[in-house]
């Protein structure tokens, strides 16, 4: 029941996010939506309702967005970089690492992390392993590479999810 | 001052999606050119939203703009994650300077790196 809750107020938010307006009939359609997709899907939210309202997590997401941010900038004008050089500077592979992130939540947005840095692509996720496609790779042991792909995400994940 | 940064972040977007054109046409396989077409793609939309925004203030044109960034950014890697595994498991070959496949060799099948 508090999963639903819970995917109904986000829902909720969604709908008055992309209207932004207040009229009444604006609210009681997105009541009305909000409320089915609640009854249809709430019991596949994949957090314990109880997470939400943790501010420590959410404290540790906003942090992670600038961080990301970063990341995310700073691996794309490496890439920019690469598809500009004349050589065709690419040493693709695919490599096997290893995560410590428990809950599968967490494993998804690390998972998904990696695929938005440029460079780094998750092909494939199978419990605690991430097959990941790199565009040039640095490391064959996987030690090495699990620290280099995902060393900067999994410290602030296991924060927020785990 | 804000003007400008709407320019700015609009001017880095549209840069960054023609940077990955350019490696959709340059990168040898599908793998690599998945890297270039979704992610700097990805980032060229997030900047150009985020100019709108910037451009809009807090209205009904501004606010989409950035719940769309955020749609973006959650559905690319899971879309770009499911074409690249199907694709392996299919075998689509690999370009021939790839230096390894971990996960073609866990599955125990014929390496599908190109050997032209």
């Amino acid at each position: 029941m508090t999963r639903r809750l819970a995917y109904f107020v986000m829902g909720f938010v969604v709908w008055m996010l992309l209207v932004y307006t207040l009229h009444y009939q604006e609210v009681i359609a997105g009541a009305g939506v909000a409320l089915l997709t609640a009854a249809f899907f709430g019991q596949y939210l994949p957090v314990k309702p109880s997470r939400l309202l943790n501010p420590v997590r959410w404290f540790w997401l906003l942090v992670y967005i600038p961080v990301f941010s970063y990341m995310c900038l700073k691996c794309n004008i490496d890439v920019a970089l690469r598809v500009l050089s004349p050589g065709l500077q690419i040493r693709p592979g695919i490599v096997k690492i290893r995560t410590s992130l428990k809950t599968e939540i967490a494993r998804v947005f690390l998972a998904n992390s990696i695929t938005l840095t440029p460079g780094t692509m998750t092909v494939e996720l199978k419990d605690d392993v991430l097959y990941i496609h790199w565009i040039e790779v640095g490391s064959s042991d996987m030690a090495t590479a699990s620290k280099a792909i995902i060393g900067p995400f999994e410290y602030f994940l296991a924060r927020i999810f785990d | 001052m804000i003007e400008v940064l709407s320019w700015v972040s609009l001017c880095t977007g549209v840069g960054f999606t023609l940077l990955g054109c350019i490696g959709l046409v340059r990168f040898p396989d599908l793998y690599n050119r998945m890297q270039a077409a979704t992610k700097c793609v990805t980032l060229g939309t997030c900047g150009i939203m985020l100019g709108i925004f910037l451009k809009t203030g807090f209205c009904a044109l501004g606010v989409k703009a950035l719940v769309c960034a955020l749609f973006v950014l959650i559905t690319v890697p899971v879309a770009a994650h499911a074409l690249a595994r199907g694709s392996l498991i299919f075998g689509v070959k690999l370009w021939k300077g790839t230096v390894k496949d971990e996960f073609t060799d866990d599955r125990g099948g014929e390496s599908i790196i190109d050997d032209k």
